[in-house]
């Protein structure tokens, strides 16, 4: 294995990335997860799926553009979608979560349109449903590690700030935090890390590695930043045995990588009633 | 000399929602060192006239000053502690020690892209000693009780070492064994720290003996003065004030 990464560059490419994102995903999905936010993670990497097809189309339309990698369009999708359910919340302010399946639906529903007039794609749809191992580019490493620095800043530097969002949304406006500002901060630099991290889990799994180590680590952490310790910690470990396995098994990653965060869920639970 | 501004001072402060007046022509003046019991039935706009204080609600018409400066210029909100009723605002399944939770009260002051130093570190220890939780400080929140986790916002309140602290409804839930060593402890806070104290209930009877100054509420503000003065109306004032009839215990009188 380990000579393997050294000989071949896209495994490289995929270890090295999941490392990151094995980190960042988490480290987001602390704050999304307590904030109850889980689901927008889930509607946004669905608007994502429907930017990677816009830019598929569009490099097959114009040759000009294929060079350009549809992450960026899943990218910038993203980020759109991030504030579109901002303005939705707004808009229905007693029903907040139907901003949720609206941005699903309608991601999805675009995505499906632009796959259904591309009449197919050359580039493997799969390995952006269910991530891979073989497939992520030097390209989407740079744009990885390029996000993540962004994301390392703004959490060491907004910590406190997002830390009394979270945990007290009336508290920090009363105490004239800039919340707003913040908090948009905080949605744009999730649909980035929801970009980036697709390549390697999938459009249909990310969620599920901003929330699940997250759901471990709270089940036996004490205090907050402990709770992003550990979680970092559960989906470093995720993301390294389940590229393993995917590349041994010949398996998506995405599905290893989730299966391997839910075995870590259920002993955390298991170990914590043992201990009770 | 010229005398020191109130630290709260409100006057002919209007507000309505939508097409209902919920506040009308509210007057209210809070000394320095004053400890005030804001009282109001349910629905009498007690928690929106500390919005407006706060300055989360916009009122129409009337000032408000805040240490003798117009609310919209008003810069200093760390000098405003302010704890909010428990159940509204938090998730008590939050993953956050009590330090933690009292060090968001810090974050206002520290400003932007600062980090926590010593100095932070010693005045969360010493509010949370204020408040008699210092053994509590690596637990997590969602653990304590009622009463305790009412401490721990407390201290959060206090923590920047604001001069006036406010409170709504803050024995809510908490059980009635600690609700009398809970106003212990804002005496203490009003003697010895030399804190200004607004305290919105609906529970007169609880604040009568504590109190220096009562405000009655009811859409109107129907009564505004010292504890002396209040005692010293009679029945039918009070049961005017509050539209039904209250029982002001015996040993009161005795003030």
């Amino acid at each position: 294995m380990i000579e393997a990464i050294f000989t071949y560059e896209f495994l490289q490419n995929a270890f090295l990335s999941g490392a990151i994102i094995g980190v960042i995903a988490p480290l987001l999905g602390a704050f999304i997860v307590v904030r109850r936010l889980s689901l927008i993670a889930d509607a946004l990497s669905h608007v994502t799926l429907s930017g990677i097809a816009a830019g598929l189309l569009l490099g097959q339309t114009f040759p000009a553009l294929s060079a350009v990698n549809p992450l960026y369009f899943g990218m910038v999708f993203s980020v759109g979608g991030s504030l579109l359910v901002e303005r939705l919340r707004s808009v229905y302010k007693h029903y907040q979560e139907l901003a949720i399946p609206i941005m699903m639906s309608g991601g999805i529903g675009l995505g499906v349109i632009f796959i259904s007039i591309a009449d197919g794609f050359n580039t493997d749809l799969f390995s952006y449903l269910f991530g891979s191992v073989s497939a992520v580019s030097r390209n989407d490493l740079y744009a990885v590690i390029g996000i993540s620095i962004i994301v390392f800043i703004t959490v060491c530097l907004l910590y406190k700030e997002l830390f009394v969002l979270s945990f007290d949304e009336e508290y920090a406006k009363a105490s004239g935090i800039p919340a707003k500002a913040v908090h948009l901060a905080f949605i744009v630099l999730t649909a980035l890390v929801i970009a980036v991290s697709m390549r390697i889990v999938g459009v249909l799994l990310v969620s599920a590695l901003m929330t699940l180590p997250v759901a471990a680590a709270m089940r036996i952490a004490k205090g907050f930043k402990q709770t992003i310790w550990l979680s970092v910690l559960f989906g470093e470990i995720s993301v390294i045995t389940g590229l393993i396995s995917a590349f041994y098994l010949d398996l998506a990653p995405g599905g290893t990588i989730v299966v391997t965060s839910i075995m870590i869920l259920l002993g955390v639970i298991l170990w914590k009633k043992e201990k009770n | 000399m010229k005398e020191k501004p109130p630290v709260i001072d409100i006057r002919d402060v209007n507000f309505r929602y939508d097409r209902e007046n919920v506040l009308e022509r509210i007057n209210l003046s809070i000394p320095k060192g004053a400890f005030v019991g804001l009282v109001g039935p349910n629905g009498s706009g007690k928690s929106t006239l500390l919005k407006i204080i706060l300055g989360l609600l916009k009122a129409k018409e009337g000032n408000v000053e805040l240490f003798g400066v117009p609310q919209d210029k008003f810069k200093e909100w760390d000098r405003i502690g302010f704890v909010s009723q428990k159940a509204n605002s938090f998730n008590t399944g939050f993953p956050a020690t009590v330090f933690e939770v009292v060090m968001g009260g810090l974050v206002k002051k520290m400003g932007l892209f600062r980090r926590p130093g010593r100095k932070e570190k010693e005045a969360v220890e010493q509010a949370v000693r204020a408040v008699g939780m210092e053994s509590f400080l690596t637990r997590n929140i969602g653990d304590l009780s009622g009463g305790q986790q009412q401490r721990v916002f407390i201290a959060r309140a206090i923590v920047s070492n604001p001069s006036v602290l406010i409170l709504d409804e803050p024995t809510v839930g908490v059980d009635s064994q600690n609700v009398e060593s809970f106003y212990h402890m804002l005496t203490h806070l009003n003697h010895d720290l030399e804190m200004t104290l607004l305290l919105v209930t609906h529970d007169i009877g609880a604040i009568t003996d504590k109190v220096t100054h009562v405000a009655c509420l009811n859409k109107y503000l129907h009564f505004h003065g010292s504890m002396q003065q209040f005692v010293e109306l009679d029945e039918q004032e009070l049961s005017d004030l509050y539209g039904h009839g209250i029982r002001l215990l015996d040993h009161h009188h005795d003030h």
